[in-house]
């Protein structure tokens, strides 16, 4: 995963970075660049290092070993106000006791800009992301969502170098969740921001990402567009993270992988392999007598999946809502659309 | 680049103020201008040219890199000038070299130094300073410059004012009457009859002064964990009527100077008391001097100790989950069986860490012994009188100083095992949840018929005193109202220029109101910084540094007094008798009010709301002053009163700090009680109590009640041991 770009164009740069606290390590030897303008996503589950990662980028945890670069600059022993990095937090962070302006002003005030011009420049960004109107409210005066703009208002007005987010939805309502994180990934690239934002939800990550970074215990599982993810996933742990998927073990030989009941094309080496396949790019073919029997069905009102048993082994399939419903026992023949098997590593 | 700027300025600040300290400010406390470490240096006094050599390398080292405090020379040289620093400091004396060898180096340091004057502590100070810009720039303290720097002055702050004065007086234990260093002396005054006899468990002789001191912990801590139990219950557990009255009581000790319930006591049960008197009519037998010794004493810290330990147990019985209370009820059990099977299991941690309190309390306790002792001494009186009146003897105070320490380390040690297994109690934080269970009717009888008499004594003490200063002489019953008291402690007129005070007790209140006012503040800001460290930094020796804070908390104050006698009265530091030492023991023995005070309003502020404001690009003065701090403004007001009234009854320490320019109310107080002039004593602590109130009210104008109650607990709480 060598970056080919220069040096000046890269907003943050990871080098074998580690974090210990006390015995435990909590990052454990990153290598990652992020280019300028771009919105990395990592993602992981609870507790793979994710927060741990973006505080590193903040200043807010310095790390124990390896180097971090910001804009070109060496910052591992910087502290955070020495960097110039905006942070959304998950519970907001806002000011209680000052008015919404004035937590928007707050980063200019700190950075040496008069208050009178600090304060409509904070207007000015309010303004534009919706909040005009709002300026002398307190925090606690404002709903949820509203209030997370203004955090989000907060950081961009000190003109970070970066701006970082920790799981912005947790405290959205689940039916606005699509909304804001479309608004977010819309400001990201109106005000042309470098992003870090950090999530658990693949889904999430999926549809803001330029490029996701999937973590695991403290390191990088792999990193890539949302696309190679999906349809490339390096290993076992990322096909099962992201999105659903048949895992199956067998053997290639002569360009073919088989496996119990399974012969599919697959180039590559020959010997021992384990695959990926996708639910989807599994069709079946219930007027052919196959090989497969249904062995299940779960209605998911937008599509339809099934379980199949295939020689001792039980395969997922997501078929469309319109085709045709199958009868449990029913044998069916596969069809596996080939591009959609992966060879795992 | 405008933080890369920002950070040279600071670090060059400090460079420059090294150079101005050891080039041009006069090194010694008795010096010209110009008299500086350089000058004398190449004069007569060589040994001072090494620091200003680093001072000037480190000076080179500036001009010649540009990133220099992360250069890797920048610790070494900082370190080396502090350790040289103190070496010389320490090496030479006001009496010449403190070892041979130090004299044939440098012959002309027979003629010895005096203190440290203006240069040394700028220079002391700004070595510090560079130490914590080079320390921050390695990541100490997350880089954080700001945090550093507090680290390191507090450090340097508790290593000067609290634990070197205690090598120092362990040092002191182990020499002889010439000062010679000698274990013979030690192990004569550990081992002497009258510390560790036993002979009052057999013989009507009294036992030694240790076990003295171990037999009135215990007792004195049994009976007020009891009698606290027995409130704690009553408030918490049950439908009592005067609950109110019974909270109200905790705020008393704060309130009431040392000696004066001694004194009260006196006045009731004394040999020509009111009630020994009664008692002696109504019985017909000869009154006694029963109450001095034991009795006397017990009674008083139960007094005093009582409050604190209701107020412990409160909070324990209110942080019990009162759902599991409930379970055991929907489960059927009866409130005897719910209170010993569930309730009581729960309580017991919190009782065994209230009784170690009470002890370490009572260890420390030196006004009630001395008013009340009689022939029944103990280690604080006698420390004191190891070194006050004819026979100063430094070696044995300090001998007597360490067992008292031992003994509260012991406590303390026992204390925080206790604490730190007391998890299972079910600490919730929110306790409203459910309905807590009454206690069975049974105890809660037992519980009014400890506390009744209880109050009723509450009472009579606190009338005495509130009568005694303004009747003429209640000692012998005549209650003819007079202010002749209060004149001769505080006549005063009003001239052209204003008020002018007379009275004896003059100097000594306003002495008590300036070291009140100075140390105030400077308990809260040290004690909220602490706090702030503590709870909300992450830095190499953490776990140490808030270690060592307890463990300065638990020094009982006698041993601080001593100890500063021991450490401050030759140089480098020589300051007794100065207001600037008793400012500083009082701001050390108060820090606990500061800190809890820090500690409670920090957890009402959002940790993520600082790192908001430090990613925005302010450091940690400017978060701590824009951020942290203005949400909780009223706690740090009632902390910032408590501390000054505190600071009004401080006694162990400063007792031994006073000195006839500047004298301390308690101490003038105490000088009263030896003289036997009890009304004078009564009605100086009458106008101390009612100053003292004065601001307690004033916190309940300004800040409101509900705080009130939850601060006086905290508070309350913290108080340190005396
Ligand atoms: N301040 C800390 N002290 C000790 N351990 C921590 C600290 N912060 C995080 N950890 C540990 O580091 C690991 C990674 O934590 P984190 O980065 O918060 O995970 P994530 O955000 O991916 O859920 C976890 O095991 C966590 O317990
Ligand atoms: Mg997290």
């Amino acid at each position: 995963m060598k970056d080919t770009t220069q040096g000046t164009d890269l907003a943050i740069e990871f080098v074998g970075v580690v974090k210990r606290f006390g015995d435990a390590v909590a990052v454990d030897g990153i290598d990652l660049s992020i280019r300028r303008g771009e919105l990395v996503t990592f993602l992981g589950p609870s507790g793979c290092g994710k927060t741990t990662s973006l505080r590193l980028i903040a200043g807010l945890d310095l790390p124990s070993a390896g180097h971090l670069r910001i804009a070109g600059r060496d910052v591992s022993r910087d502290p955070a106000s020495e960097r110039n990095v905006g942070m959304v937090f998950q519970s907001y962070a806002l000011f209680p006791h000052v008015s919404v302006l004035d937590n928007v002003a707050y980063g200019p005030v700190i950075r040496g800009v008069k208050k009178a011009e600090a304060r409509a420049k904070a207007r000015g960004i309010l303004d534009q992301i919706g909040l005009g109107g709002l300026h002398d409210r307190l925090p606690a005066e404002l709903s949820g969502g509203q209030q997370q703009r203004v955090a989000v208002a907060r950081a961009i007005a000190q003109q970070p170098d970066v701006i970082l987010f920790d799981e912005p939805l947790s405290n959205v309502d689940a039916k606005l969740r699509r909304k804001v994180r479309s608004e977010i990934r819309a400001l990201q690239q109106e005000f042309g921001l470098t992003a870090v934002y950090v999530t658990h939800d693949q889904e999430e990550a999926l549809a803001v990402s330029d490029r996701i970074v999937v973590m695991d215990k403290g390191r990088i599982a792999q990193v890539g567009t949302p696309e190679d993810l999906y349809e490339r996933p390096a290993s076992a742990f990322i096909a099962n993270f992201i999105g659903d998927a048949n895992l199956i073990e067998g053997r290639v030989a002569a360009g073919r992988f088989t496996a119990a009941g399974l012969d599919v094309p697959l180039p590559g080496a020959d010997g021992p392999a384990s695959v990926s396949i996708r639910p989807e790019r599994i069709a079946l073919d219930a007027t052919a007598d196959g090989p497969a029997r249904v062995a299940g069905a779960t209605y998911l009102g937008s599509r339809m999946e099934n379980a199949v048993a295939l020689g001792g082994t039980e395969l997922l399939v997501s078929r469309p809502i319109s085709e045709p419903r199958l009868e449990t026992g029913q044998t069916v023949a596969l069809r596996i659309d080939t591009g959609g098997v992966t060879r795992l590593s | 680049m405008n933080a890369a700027v920002a950070i040279d300025r600071a670090s060059v600040g400090w460079l420059g103020l090294l150079i101005g300290a050891v080039a041009a400010l006069p090194w010694y406390a008795v010096g010209a201008f110009g008299e500086s470490a350089l000058v004398l240096g190449f004069a007569d006094r060589p040994w001072l040219l090494p620091v200003v050599g680093l001072a000037l390398a480190l000076a080179g080292l500036a001009a010649r890199t540009r990133d220099w405090r992360r250069h890797p020379a920048l610790l070494p040289l900082v370190t080396a000038a502090q350790a040289i620093f103190l070496l010389q400091a320490f090496a030479i004396g006001l009496n010449g070299p403190a070892l041979p060898l130090v004299g044939q180096i440098f012959p002309t340091a027979q003629a010895g130094q005096t203190g440290m004057g203006a240069g040394a502590f700028l220079a002391g100070v700004a070595l510090l300073g560079l130490l914590s810009d080079g320390l921050a720039a390695r990541g100490f303290c997350r880089g954080e410059r700001f945090a550093s720097a507090c680290v390191i002055v507090i450090v340097a702050l508790l290593a000067l004012f609290v634990f070197f004065p205690i090598l120092k007086l362990g040092a002191a234990a182990f020499t002889d009457e010439n000062g010679a260093l000698a274990f013979g002396p030690c192990i004569e005054r550990v081992t002497v009859r009258n510390l560790w006899g036993l002979a009052c468990f057999t013989s009507r002789l009294s036992c030694g002064v240790v076990i003295n001191t171990i037999q009135l912990g215990l007792l004195s801590a049994t009976l007020a964990t009891a009698l606290g139990l027995a409130l704690a219950l009553l408030v918490a557990r049950t439908d009592f009527r005067f609950k109110r009255v019974l909270r109200a009581l905790s705020i008393l000790p704060i309130i009431t100077p040392p000696f004066v319930v001694g004194v009260a006591i006196i006045v009731l049960f004394g040999r020509s008391g009111v009630l020994t008197q009664f008692g002696a009519e109504l019985f017909d037998v000869r009154p006694g001097r029963w109450v001095y010794g034991l009795p006397g004493i017990l009674m008083a810290q139960v007094l005093a100790f009582t409050p604190v330990t209701f107020l412990v147990l409160l909070g324990t019985l209110e942080a019990i989950n009162p759902t599991l209370e409930e379970a055991s009820k929907t489960l059927g059990a009866r409130p005897l069986r719910t209170f010993s099977t569930v309730t009581w299991p729960l309580l017991r941690p919190g009782i065994a860490a209230t009784f170690l309190l009470a002890f370490i309390e009572s260890l420390a306790d030196f006004g009630n012994p001395i008013v009340l002792g009689g022939g029944y001494d103990v280690l604080s009186t006698r420390i004191f009188f190891a070194v006050v009146g004819a026979r100063y003897d430094l070696g044995n105070a300090a001998t007597l100083a360490m067992i008292l320490l031992a003994l509260t380390l012991i406590a303390f040690r026992a204390q925080t095992r206790w604490l730190g297994r007391a998890n299972y109690v079910t600490v919730t934080g929110k306790s409203d949840a459910g309905l807590v269970a009454p206690v069975p009717p049974m105890l809660k009888l037992v519980a009014v018929a400890v506390v009744l008499p209880f109050a009723a004594f509450v009472v009579a003490v606190y009338a005495s005193v509130l009568l005694g200063g303004f009747v003429t002489d209640i000692g012998r019953l005549d209650m003819t109202p007079t202010f002749d008291h209060i004149r001769t402690a505080f006549s005063f007129e009003l001239e052209a220029e204003g008020l002018r005070l007379y009275g004896s007790a003059r100097d000594s209140m306003m002495t008590t109101l300036w070291v009140s006012a100075l140390s105030a503040p400077l308990t809260m800001a040290i004690g909220i910084l602490t706090a702030w460290l503590v709870a909300r930094q992450d830095f190499a020796g953490r776990r140490a540094f808030e270690f060592g804070t307890m463990l300065s908390f638990a020094i009982p104050g006698t041993v601080v007094g001593i100890s500063c006698v021991a450490a401050f009265n030759v140089p480098p530091v020589d300051m007794t008798g100065t207001m600037i030492i008793l400012v500083i023991s009082v701001v050390f023995r108060n820090m606990p009010v500061g800190m809890r005070a820090g500690i409670a309003a920090l957890a009402q502020i959002d940790r993520s709301m600082e790192e908001a404001s430090q990613t925005m690009g302010a450091g940690g003065a400017q978060t701590l002053g824009r951020v942290v701090l203005p949400p909780i403004r009223p706690a740090i007001f009632t902390a910032l009163v408590y501390s000054f009234v505190t600071a009004m009854t401080a006694v162990s320490a400063v007792i031994f700090l006073v000195s006839a320019r500047h004298n301390m109310a308690t101490a003038h107080i105490m000088g009263r009680v030896e003289n036997g002039e009890y009304a004078l004593a009564i009605a100086y602590s009458a106008v101390l109590m009612i100053v003292m109130a004065i601001c307690v009210a004033l916190i309940q104008l300004v800040v409101g009640k509900r705080q009130l109650g939850r601060r006086t607990a905290l508070t309350a709480a913290a108080q340190p041991a005396e």
